[in-house]
């Protein structure tokens, strides 16, 4: 299938990266603190699709999991609800079930997840099934092979069929970043993402190392201000993966804020995919509150 | 000629040598020509995060070779002699007694070695039960300790309260001598050449008004050992979190005393015992 697009259209300026390292080393010295600092971890919580995709994965550990996206501290009624719990397509209907009642959304990963790997009937399929079965977000994964190989045509035409196979439902696109290699792939996958229709830009499965890493973040802000600029669409981002302190979220919180300004503070343009970083966060905040450190052990794991 | 290299003291958290991570220093004694890390609340939670993490491979490692590696600190004190009696005197001890405490250190290092290994036998037992069950009980570290050291003597103090610690299998975080914390920061070194797993013993020197609540208050350590009287401000801090604290108050003549040091009641407060049942076979 021939692209729809010229070639030229992929094209995108190289990535000055002393710049944008320096830029993110210089953002990430800033100090957060008190008040500040209770208010940005508790949007952080708001902004968290809380993940599990492993294939360990059992209906019990989904449930505590979507519970724990409800309420994630019960004995505080002042700690907001997650935005999503993000599984595996199987386990769609599932969350859902659990999730009723709940402002917390779900979110699915499709397309041959995480190596994406398969044809293309098959990821639509999987997309149409895990939409039927009640997702509201589906996390695709883009074909790293293509892209690496040049053929950036197929990969764009790939995003628009499952755009158009998720219907009302939100699309994420993860770049997986860390198979990407450059700066100038991340900014030009990115910005196939863009223009193929992305509702998200998403950085990893969390099955690659390295996952998100600040600068590549950085990178996709810019890349998603300057097409908000150009054209007036908002489009969002998700870091996903390697981001366990709520140290590291409030480093994220300070780039979005700086690159895009405050409009995409939101749960609805920024995301945070983790596991373990909701119990960083709920630590952090009970030792604002209580003046005194924390045990890890005190805070349930699912 | 020679150019001198004075020692800027810093702390060992993690198998490292951080500064502290609020950046001050101070002068024990007011010796100005002495820089010394002063720690903050965040170093004792960078501390108890590495002795966390920590904990694993030194409880999980077996008794023998716990020994072999407490065996192996007596073995570099010994080949740092000179260095260590250095610090000593640097914390105001005369030669002739820094040489004597010195002496005692590798004795009770040598001596706490060959108790590891036996710290099962003598604390756990086999007990008689009504039913054709063998039962057990076993020895196991309580988890992450902290203890406030003596202000002296600086080596033999900390030692005294640390030895027995490692020994049951505990990972620990001591905040040395504020007086003389040269020697026992000198203990990182040692430790780092000796096959103590990172995390296992972590070194805080600052001043103990200012640290001392927050050991007591920190909800991630197990247990506090104390070198003084009992203090009922720590005492209430730890109880709201059901820390284990016990004090240590020794004579200036019994913390120079051997046999008064060495002991398996130092060991007892901060291990745990777990009782098993095992069917006997038919």
């Amino acid at each position: 299938m021939a692209s729809s697009l010229s070639p030229v259209e992929f094209r995108v300026p190289p990535v000055d990266a002393v710049a944008l390292e320096t830029r993110v080393a210089d953002l990430s010295t800033r100090s957060i603190k008190k008040a500040a600092k209770v208010q940005g971890l508790k949007l952080a919580i708001q902004m968290m699709d809380l993940t599990t995709l492993e294939g360990m994965d059992s209906p019990g550990k989904v449930r505590q999991l979507c519970q724990k996206a409800r309420q994630p501290l019960p004995s505080r009624s002042d700690i907001p609800a997650c935005a999503a719990v993000c599984v595996y397509p199987d386990l769609v209907g599932l969350a859902v079930e659990a999730l009723r009642g709940s402002s917390v959304q779900v979110a699915s990963v499709a397309t041959g997840f995480p190596s994406g790997r398969t044809d293309r009937v098959t990821k639509l399929r999987e997309v149409q099934l895990a939409v039927a079965a009640g997702a509201s977000e589906i996390d695709m994964v883009i074909d790293r092979g293509a892209f690496l190989a040049g053929r950036y045509g197929a990969v764009y035409d790939e995003i628009c069929a499952v755009k158009e196979a998720c219907g009302a439902a939100h699309l994420k696109v993860i770049l997986e970043t860390g198979e990407l290699k450059t700066y100038d792939n991340i900014r030009r996958a990115c910005r196939i993402a863009l223009l193929a229709g992305g509702d998200f830009v998403k950085t990893s499965t969390g099955k690659v190392s390295p996952a998100s890493t600040l600068p590549v973040v950085l990178l996709l802000l810019e890349a998603v201000r300057d097409h908000f600029l150009e054209t007036g669409r908002m489009v969002g981002v998700k870091a996903a993966g390697g981001i366990r302190t709520g140290k590291d979220a409030l480093r994220y919180l300070v780039l979005v804020a700086e690159t895009c300004g405050d409009r995409w503070l939101s749960p609805q343009w920024f995301r945070f995919g983790a596991s373990s970083l909701l119990n960083d966060v709920l630590m952090q905040l009970e030792k604002e509150r209580t003046g005194r450190y924390q045990r890890p052990t005190d805070f349930s794991a699912d | 000629m020679p150019v001198p290299v004075p020692k800027t003291y810093k702390l060992f958290v993690g198998g490292k040598f951080p500064r502290s991570e609020s950046g001050r220093s101070f002068q024990p004694n007011g010796n100005p020509a002495i820089n010394v890390a002063r720690s903050s609340r965040k170093d004792l939670r960078d501390a108890v995060v590495a002795a966390r993490a920590g904990l694993a491979a030194w409880s999980g490692s077996s008794a023998y070779l716990r020994g072999q590696i407490l065996y192996r600190l007596a073995e570099m004190l010994e080949s740092r002699r000179d260095a260590m009696q250095q610090e000593l005197v640097c914390g105001g001890a005369t030669k002739a007694a820094a040489k004597k405490e010195l002496d005692l250190a590798i004795a009770l290092c040598t001596w706490y070695a060959g108790l590891c290994d036996k710290v099962q036998s003598l604390l756990g037992s086999q007990n008689a039960v009504q039913g054709p069950f063998f039962n057990f009980s076993t020895v196991e570290p309580t988890g992450v300790i902290g203890v406030l050291a003596p202000e002296s003597p600086a080596l033999v103090g900390t030692l005294a309260l640390l030895l027995p610690l490692l020994a049951g299998g505990n990972s620990v975080i001591v905040l040395v001598s504020e007086t003389a914390p040269f020697a026992g920061l000198a203990l990182g070194e040692v430790c780092a050449s000796s096959d103590v797993p990172a995390g296992a013993v972590n070194l805080l020197s600052g001043l103990r008004q200012e640290l001392a609540g927050q050991f007591a208050a920190h909800r991630d350590l197990d247990g506090l050992l104390v070198a003084g009287r009992p203090d009922a401000v720590l005492t209430t801090a730890a109880a709201d979190n059901c820390k284990r604290v016990r004090y240590c108050d020794l004579s200036a003549a019994e913390w120079r005393t051997a046999a008064r040091l060495r002991s398996l009641a130092f060991v007892e407060p901060f291990v745990e015992l777990k009782t098993l049942w095992h069917p006997v076979a038919q």
